[in-house]
């Protein structure tokens, strides 16, 4: 039997490439706070960023096939699962599995219609036409990525999908970091509650870290 | 104390099953959950209706033959404990309890709450044992075992393969138990010849078997009436990364 169909393997597979995503969150994070160096930092990175494609694209198609992997790997456990547990009970009680361990898929398939609908906000900038970087450029003749980020999340909704979509993958990684330790066999009984406590700190600093962003921006704390 | 069941009834395998509800009389604190239901079967009988059907063996807690969900709990409310030692102490008179079979599509229900559990055994045949040729009966001590790997080995073989951790879990899947008996094996010199093949052969029977995969919901370690650490299932984890290798 091949790796990947082992039930064991499947569960590896969706670790490693959770892990790599998790990874991502972080430098994300790094290349998000320059917004915070005001108009000169992220429109310098971004700038920065664009002018190397082929690092760029190269990094997009990895990231793109491990997140591919990772959503593959999520429905095919999902649907083995209820296949294999038809019928619930008359009563039926939660001892030890916790609600984010409970809507991984819902909170997953949350996730994934975010970062849609992300890309196409910022990166392919089609959901918002009247504010396009390569049209709008800053004094030094960048495109004015602050100018676009902070027009965006003055707007509430706009935030408030972000908000939801944060929230959502705070309630994945919660279950989810922990999980990945138990699936890759570090896990013991002493660890345990540790893995636990550490995958909740890691899930509420990246909440907290990438909400920020566009709390500053609608408390006005950041003005284009 | 008078108690109120709503007990699964299924005639056969192909049959629809459902809940019905029965009264049970003068039912005393003292008696195993097992008991209590011997007493409304009696009355079923003498009624001329058909008893309720389920599994029970060494009425001890180490068969593992017992297997009822009590109130959403396999093995019913009291921790590390099976159905035949849980006594009916833990209710209360005019109590209601919901009586239900495993439910997994690997345990079908051959009648009322009895489960055909042979899904398991298939597991055990598909690697659960040592085939090395160990020689002649060793002198004691002969293989020296540190007692940390032999702690490790017992508590993993404390497992009865009852299959409360595949009814527990919400995936029907039955690695605690797998996990037990691959760490059983692997603590120990003898069983450490086979251990990769093993592990492969135990995940793979159970993928076969109709059983789901574990997402580390943890209810299995609290259903176990043996306490079966999900620790276990780590180290089946790790067996099989081992096993690439």
């Amino acid at each position: 039997m091949r790796f990947v169909e082992n039930p064991v393997g499947k569960k590896i597979a969706m670790s490693v490439t959770g892990f790599l995503l998790l990874a991502f969150l972080f430098i994300h994070l790094i290349g998000n706070s320059t917004i915070y160096l005001g108009p000169d930092g992220i429109n310098t990175y971004a700038k920065g960023l664009h002018s190397l494609p082929p690092v760029v694209w190269t990094f997009r198609i990895v990231m793109l096939i491990i997140f591919a992997l990772h959503i593959y790997f999520g429905i095919k456990v999902t649907l083995e699962n209820r296949q294999a547990k038809p019928n619930g009970y008359a009563i039926s009680k939660n001892i030890n599995s916790t609600l984010s361990s409970r809507t991984m898929i819902w909170t997953g398939l949350i996730v994934l219609a975010f970062v849609v609908y992300h890309l196409l906000h910022f990166t392919l900038q089609v959901t918002q036409p009247h504010f396009i970087t390569s049209k709008n450029l800053d004094y030094l003749g960048r495109p004015d990525v602050f100018k676009m980020i902070v027009l965006s999340f003055q707007r509430i909704g706009i935030t408030l999908i972000y908000a939801i979509g944060l929230l959502s993958l705070m309630l994945h990684l919660t279950h989810g970091i922990q999980s990945l330790m138990q699936t890759v066999g570090l896990n013991n009984e002493r660890f345990m509650p540790k893995f636990r406590l550490f995958g909740l700190i890691i899930a509420v600093f990246l909440l907290v870290a990438y909400l920020s962003i566009p709390t500053v921006v609608l408390t006005g704390v950041l003005k284009a | 104390m008078d108690l109120n069941l709503y007990v699964w009834r299924q005639k056969d395998k192909d049959s629809q099953g459902r809940l019905e509800q029965y009264k049970a009389y003068d039912i005393s604190p003292d008696m195993s959950f097992l008991e209590m239901l011997d007493v409304v079967n009696e009355r079923l009988i003498k009624e001329g209706k058909e008893p309720i059907a389920f599994d029970h063996d060494c009425r001890e807690g180490i068969c593992g033959m017992c297997s009822q969900v009590i109130n959403g709990v396999p093995h019913g409310p009291q921790e590390k404990t099976t159905v035949c030692q849980l006594h009916m102490r833990h209710f209360k008179d005019g109590d209601t309890i919901y009586i239900e079979p495993w439910r997994a599509r690997a345990f079908p229900v051959i009648k009322d709450l009895i489960v055909d559990r042979s899904a398991l055994d298939r597991i055990i045949q598909a690697g659960g044992y040592i085939s090395v040729h160990t020689g002649g009966v060793p002198d004691g001590n002969a293989i020296l075992i540190s007692k940390k790997d032999a702690d490790t080995a017992m508590d993993a073989a404390q497992c009865i393969g009852c299959g409360a951790c595949v009814a527990a879990c919400p995936n029907g899947s039955a690695m605690l138990f797998t996990a037990a008996k691959v760490s059983h094996l692997a603590s120990l010199p003898q069983g450490r010849v086979e251990a990769a093949k093993r592990v492969c052969m135990m995940t793979e029977q159970m993928l076969k078997e109709g059983f789901g995969n574990c997402s580390n919901h943890y209810e299995c370690e609290a259903a176990c009436p043996k306490g079966i650490k999900v620790s276990f299932i780590a180290k089946l984890n790790r067996e099989f990364i081992k096993a690439q290798f």
